[in-house]
């Protein structure tokens, strides 16, 4: 028999193996401990300018904002193409504290929690008696609305109306050598562990498995003593906070808030990047994460740039390479990246059984 | 000997420090984004989004830098210009900035659309001393030396215009009462603030003050509530749609006050014709830009120059859109500052010669325009003239009309 790749594993040096063996849980806090160290990594080194830390901690934003509408769509089962205005109302409470009470920016961020998921839960309350289209319907109205809310001449003075507001810089505290950028994204990514955290306990926890239930078969779950009504509204307003919070430290990044920043394409690009990365799945949101701030914002420029470099005779409009990416990925991932990425895996270790071993 | 020797050093050295001297005077001086063979220029556009009707700024001139580069550059450097879209959004347009000053390394940024995204960039371009040249914003905030030094504006504002407009109607309608119809946002505030200004201790005169929003269907309600107010002179503050909606009613319920319109809407191509010319008679409006449209300037050189320079090398965007007259306009502006600041490529300098432009006749804006800046006027083109529309074309008349707010 010609050798196989359990041979080959077994022949590799015992270090290599280790590292194969790890396991996920730490090859999870690696990563983690290395995206921490970056600021300093590349800050040091010149590799990540201060763009680059803007984009990171832009990324880290969307995976949180996407994993509250996960927690909504993909774990609970209702849709919503509203996200966005919970997005804006996180981003405004801050915004709103920063400018005219001068709060620290640190500071806003649970009272915009809090603002998010009061604002979600009354809005979950009357929601609930609405199915699919219905309640996709109204949170897409809700979309609309709330950036145009934030224009109403009475509350001008608070809001800003269409100038928006322009926020303060947020430095890195005790004089520690980083840049603005470079500190906020340390930030986000603090937040983000936090809340990632408190969801896969949530997820595992009794609530979980409730709320998982009720997206899988309403009726059962009722029979069997779970208050639906209680879990969907509930779940509605922890998902807006979710979403309220990655608002809030958008404002922070961004330094300013405007209406204009939350079009209904907003709300759209979430669901896109909850969808893409994967509906059900916490490392999905990550991923979607990175769709939204990357593939959406970047694609476009970057096929520009192939077409000129290579000088084809196209023009490329914005949105056409999105579109198409779009259209393959649903094709040949339909569960999503993070979920095409599993069944890879899957059919590799069927292939080659040895990497069974490797976690 | 001994004495000619001692001169001829004495001559020698002279020399020296004179060839020094022109040496130094001669040396380049860069900043980031700026070298013996480019100059990087940044740049955002809603080139999707509502408001991509504008995107086509952004084109003509990359199309305008594309002939400037192929007659050999700016004193033989080329112009790199990096445009991005910002779907008209202010926090795409912060982080697009951001990307073009700390990663694509621009020496500048130049005519970023629109008064919220501009906004949005102002303290960062302010805070990092990155020039903010000539937004493309009719907005009155930009010519703020003293707050934003690292800013400046380029077409009149809306508020010089309804100032010059309140003047005329004092001038020349006896015994006024004037209805306004303004859009419900900044920009129709702009307008009417201008014009209470203007007015001055007139301002009482307004008799009646209708407002509509961006998403209402018609203005039809409104005019008949200003019509009903008695009024003999109306102030038409509203973008086309809206403003040939305005005027037809107008026609149609035969009410014929003095009627000026903002130069927003002054478009013969998309506010006239589709309000029916028979409406429109006597109008009212300052230009201070050539209407594509406007069939008067068919035989002009300037004119005809640019439409060639379009068919050359923009040859997708339209001859008819005004965007691209304006667009052609600033970009020559550009070039003349950039001409002006030599070998002298740094920040510092692009803003000083920005704030030093002297009676500059810009092409496809009206003859007797000229834009003027110093360091206390960061406003550059500041008159308009007004014209009335007869026919089926607008009549340019009396005098070129500044209001200077350079002192604000």
């Amino acid at each position: 028999m010609a050798t196989t790749t359990t041979d080959i594993v077994n022949g590799l040096p015992s270090a290599v193996r280790t590292v194969l063996d790890f396991g996920r849980g730490r090859w999870l806090w690696a990563a983690l401990i290395f995206l921490a160290l970056l600021p300093i990594i590349g800050g040091k080194t010149g590799l990540i300018g201060n763009y680059g830390f803007m984009q990171l901690s832009l990324m880290v934003v969307f995976a949180i904002a996407v994993l509250g509408l996960n927690l909504l769509t993909g774990f609970n089962g209702q849709i919503s193409l509203g996200h966005g205005a919970f997005f804006a109302i996180g981003a405004y409470t801050t915004a709103v504290l920063m400018f005219h009470l001068h709060v620290p920016y640190w500071l806003t961020l649970p009272v915009a929690a809090l603002m998010c998921f009061v604002a979600g839960y009354l809005f979950g309350l009357p929601a609930l008696r609405l199915e699919g289209h219905y309640l996709a319907l109204a949170t897409f109205g809700l979309a609309i609305a709330v950036p145009q809310m934030l224009k109403y001449r009475h509350i001008e003075a608070v809001t800003g109306g269409v100038q928006g507001l322009q926020l303060d810089r947020a430095v890195a505290p005790f004089g520690l050598p980083f840049t603005a950028n470079q500190w906020m994204f340390l930030v986000a990514l603090a937040v983000a562990v936090v809340m990632f955290r408190i969801a896969r306990n949530l997820l595992d926890s009794r609530t979980g498995r409730a709320i998982m239930a009720i997206r899988d078969y309403p009726m059962a779950a009722d029979t069997m003593g779970i208050n639906t009504a209680h879990y969907k509204a509930m779940t509605f307003g922890i998902s807006a906070l979710y979403t309220g919070v990655a608002g809030a430290l958008f404002s922070i990044i961004i330094e300013f808030a405007s209406p204009d920043n939350f079009p209904f394409a907003l709300s759209i690009a979430i669901l896109v990047g909850a969808v893409v990365g994967g509906i059900a799945s916490l490392p999905g949101a990550v991923i979607g994460g990175v769709f939204v701030q990357v593939i959406e914002k970047y694609a476009d420029a970057a096929a520009r740039q192939l077409a000129a470099t290579l000088h084809l005779p196209i023009e490329i409009q914005p949105w056409t390479i999105y579109g198409i990416a779009l259209i393959l990925l649903v094709y040949f991932m339909p569960m999503g990246i993070a979920g095409g990425l599993a069944m890879a895996w899957g059919r590799a270790k069927r292939r080659w059984p040895a990497l069974a071993g490797v976690k | 000997m001994h004495l000619s020797r001692r001169l001829l050093i004495a001559g020698a050295s002279a020399l020296a420090v004179a060839l020094g001297a022109t040496a130094a005077s001669a040396q380049k001086k860069y900043d980031e984004g700026a070298s013996d063979t480019e100059i990087r220029i940044g740049n955002t556009n809603p080139y999707s989004g509502p408001a991509s009707a504008y995107g086509t700024i952004g084109k003509v001139i990359e199309a305008y830098f594309k002939k400037i580069n192929e007659e050999g550059g700016v004193k033989g450097r080329k112009i790199n210009f990096i445009t991005y879209d910002d779907g008209y959004s202010p926090a795409k347009t912060r982080e697009m900035v951001t990307k073009l000053v700390e990663a694509d390394k621009v020496l500048f940024v130049f005519q970023t659309l629109g008064t919220p995204s501009n906004t949005a960039i102002q303290k960062y371009l302010n805070e990092a001393k990155v020039p903010q040249l000539f937004v493309a914003t009719g907005a009155s905030k930009w010519g703020n030396y003293k707050d934003n030094p690292w800013t400046m504006g380029f077409q009149p504002d809306y508020v010089t215009e309804s100032i010059i407009y309140a003047k005329h109607i004092l001038a020349n309608v006896k015994d006024a009462k004037i209805a306004v119809l303004m859009q419900n946002d900044d920009y129709g505030k702009d307008y009417f603030n201008g014009f209470k200004t203007g007015l001055g201790k007139d301002a009482n005169k307004i008799v009646q003050v209708a407002t509509y929003e961006v998403a209402d269907p018609t203005v039809d309600s409104q005019m008949i509530a200003l019509k009903n107010s008695g009024a003999n002179v109306f102030f038409n503050i509203t973008i086309p749609k809206f403003a040939a909606q305005a005027i037809r009613k107008a026609g149609e319920m035969g009410w014929k006050p003095a009627h000026y319109i903002n130069n927003v809407s002054a478009s013969i191509g998309t506010v006239m014709k589709p309000a029916g010319f028979e409406h429109c008679q006597g109008i009212i409006t300052a230009y201070y830009i050539k209407d594509p449209t406007d069939p008067q300037w068919a035989k002009d050189k300037d004119f005809q120059d640019w439409t060639a320079f379009m068919k050359k090398y923009y040859p997708a965007g339209s001859v008819i859109q005004v965007e691209n007259a304006y667009g052609y306009a600033v970009a020559n502006l550009l070039i003349q500052v950039l001409n002006q600041a030599g070998d002298d490529l740094t920040r510092a300098n692009i803003m000083k010669q920005a704030a030093n432009l002297k009676n500059i006749q810009l092409p496809m804006i009206l003859a007797g325009i000229k834009a003027n800046t110093s360091p206390t006027d960061f406003y550059p083109i500041q008159s308009v003239q007004l014209s009335r529309f007869k026919g089926e074309k607008f009549e340019l008349f009396g005098d070129i009309i500044s209001n200077e707010m350079a002192s604000q």
